[in-house]
């Protein structure tokens, strides 16, 4: 091979690039198998519970019956508490970024941050012991107003250990990780998209229905998406808050339970074919969890064209 | 629909810092006035005093009066969305929106303010607009597709049918064509040709040539140094300022001698 001045091998800056690919390839693979392996742990030990004959189930009536109370319960806590928690946080969000005065916007946006950093189990113990004694009044009230509402069907609870306050509490639990997110996408919105809007005669609340909230649709439904596997995978608050039982209508009675809770209140006690019931249940929260996430991204890929990427 | 503008004693401040300096200067109706001068000189600041954009950057702010056929655009009570819904503006870089098809781009200005109208004025309104930007042959089989599709010249002709939808009566450009490919630049220099018969256009733009051959009057800026404010030095009928220009710095700037 004849050497020409552009065959020069600079070795070192080469081995950079090699360490580097082969580094994030490793990375990469890593977190696949470590998918991969807990989807596998999860069908493996799950397969006693759902080849079982029905009488040896929790319930006496197969898992199916015993499995899908607990994920209506599952949907509802997380439907309830995304309800509450994806408007405020839009508008926290955009009030932070578009309205505030920069002070007060920078101070707020750290307060919000230190929503995220309160343990789970401070949450519940809040919901237990101050949130769902102060709601219950609220509860009668609902339940005495509102009760041709089969959600809001009384007698309604007296201690407030409710999937509605579960639900609350898991609001207030999801609302950081759905503003902060939020915000920094209605930040990234280009300026000459704003201008456009304003010079056209847009007020202010016009700029960001024209320009920033249809620029920032598709990182608003992931955030959204990932507060969703939060609350639904939530599982201390929800043990704590909400005193369980078997799958009701109503918000306001005690009553329903949740995949994640269900675990974690049986899994120190159980042997034998009930553990396996409860990783079968873990795996169905892990097959939820991933279909919600599919359809995000169909969501988000279904207004590709016009998300101005192109 | 087009109305003069006439500025008296502008300052503009960028909180403490002094921008422009004491401009006067009349727009004729129905002309094309075309601002150029170096980079940095407030040609741009200027321009978006007029139609109250400038209050887009914080501190921000004018002393002075513009007058649109009188009325102060900086007076007590004055609404800049009101000002900003008669005097529209073109940007540097097209900003057609990215998320709505080329006739959702058009209409978003008629839209605004919860204004209803009825799908045939909307259809009309729409071809009346792309027609009038001179786009209407190139985009009408595919109204419906995203505006960020088109080209860039398309783009900013997209840009100046949604700013001409809005009927405004004075159009601000700000450097529309630097972005550019010189048959795209063509294109919207016909336009404003066409403009001018209906609207009162002003034009920031850094080719002096451009200037010469679309404006009416020109108005050229200087500075004296950075951190200098920026001053009108001349205002007048574009021949006479590209041929015999009162001032020195006018004739050193379109000679070619500096800038």
């Amino acid at each position: 091979m004849t050497t020409t001045s552009l065959t020069s091998s600079r070795g070192a800056g080469r081995t950079g690039d090699k360490v580097f690919s082969a580094a994030t390839l490793a990375a990469g693979c890593l977190i696949l198998a470590v998918l991969f392996g807990v989807a596998l742990f999860l069908v493996v030990q799950a397969i006693p519970a759902l080849t079982a004959s029905p009488d040896k189930i929790q319930g006496g009536e197969g898992f199916f019956a015993y499995i899908w109370p607990i994920v209506v319960g599952t949907l509802i806590a997380a439907a309830i508490a995304l309800v509450i928690a994806t408007p405020v946080a839009i508008g926290v969000a955009l009030f932070i970024s578009h309205f505030a005065p920069r002070r007060l916007a920078s101070g707020l946006g750290y307060l919000i941050d230190l929503l995220a950093a309160i343990p789970s189990v401070v949450y519940g113990a809040w919901g237990a012991a101050f949130l769902a004694k102060e709601i219950s009044p609220a509860y009668n009230w609902l339940a005495g107003n509102m009760g041709w509402l089969p959600i809001f069907h009384g007698p309604a609870s007296a201690t407030g250990k409710t999937i509605l306050t579960a639900g609350i509490v898991l609001s207030v639990m999801v609302l950081p990780i759905i503003t902060s997110l939020s915000r920094e996408i209605f930040l990234q919105t280009p300026k000459l998209h704003e201008e456009a809007a304003l010079a056209l005669g847009a007020t202010r609340w016009e700029m960001n229905r024209m320009a920033v909230l249809p620029f920032a649709r598709p990182g608003i439904v992931s955030a959204v998406m990932l507060g969703l596997g939060r609350a639904l995978g939530e599982t201390m608050a929800v043990a704590l808050v909400l005193s369980s039982g078997a799958l009701t209508a109503s918000l306001i009675q005690s009553g329903n339970q949740t995949i994640a809770a269900e675990i974690a209140l049986n899994f120190p006690e159980a042997s034998g074919l009930q553990v396996s019931t409860l990783i079968a249940a873990g795996l169905v929260l892990f097959l939820i969890t991933l279909g919600v996430n599919m359809i995000a991204r169909w969501i988000i890929t279904k207004h590709k064209e016009f998300s101005g990427a192109n | 629909m087009s109305k003069r503008i006439d500025v008296k004693d502008l300052n503009v401040y960028y909180s403490k810092f002094l921008a422009v300096e004491d401009v006067n200067i009349n727009i004729e109706a129905k002309s094309v006035t075309a601002f150029i001068g170096p980079s940095g000189c407030g040609k741009s600041t200027f321009l978006r005093t007029l139609n109250r954009m400038h209050e887009v950057i914080p501190g921000a702010r004018v002393e002075g009066e513009v007058l649109l056929d009188g009325d102060n655009l900086y007076g007590p009570g004055v609404d800049p969305v009101t000002v900003r819904s008669q005097i529209g503006m073109v940007f540097q870089r097209p900003n057609p929106f990215p998320t709505m098809s080329i006739r959702d781009n058009v209409l978003a200005g008629v839209k605004l303010n919860n204004q209803k109208i009825s799908k045939g004025e909307a259809d009309a309104l729409v071809e009346r607009s792309l027609q009038g930007a001179n786009l209407w042959n190139e985009v009408k089989d595919r109204l419906g597709k995203p505006g960020s599709g088109l080209s860039g010249g398309q783009q900013q002709r997209l840009c100046i049918a949604r700013a001409i939808a809005v009927e405004p009566q004075v159009i601000l450009m700000d450097e529309p064509c630097s972005a550019l490919d010189p048959i795209s630049t063509l294109a919207i220099e016909d336009l404003i040709n066409d403009l001018k018969d209906q609207y009162t256009v002003v034009i920031v733009t850094h080719n002096m040539q451009q200037a010469a051959r679309v404006s009416d009057r020109t108005a050229f800026f200087n500075i004296a140094g950075t951190g200098k404010p920026g001053k009108l030095i001349e205002v007048g009928d574009t021949h006479t300022m590209f041929s015999n220009p009162a001032q020195k710095a006018t004739e050193d700037y379109v000679s070619g001698r500096f800038g």
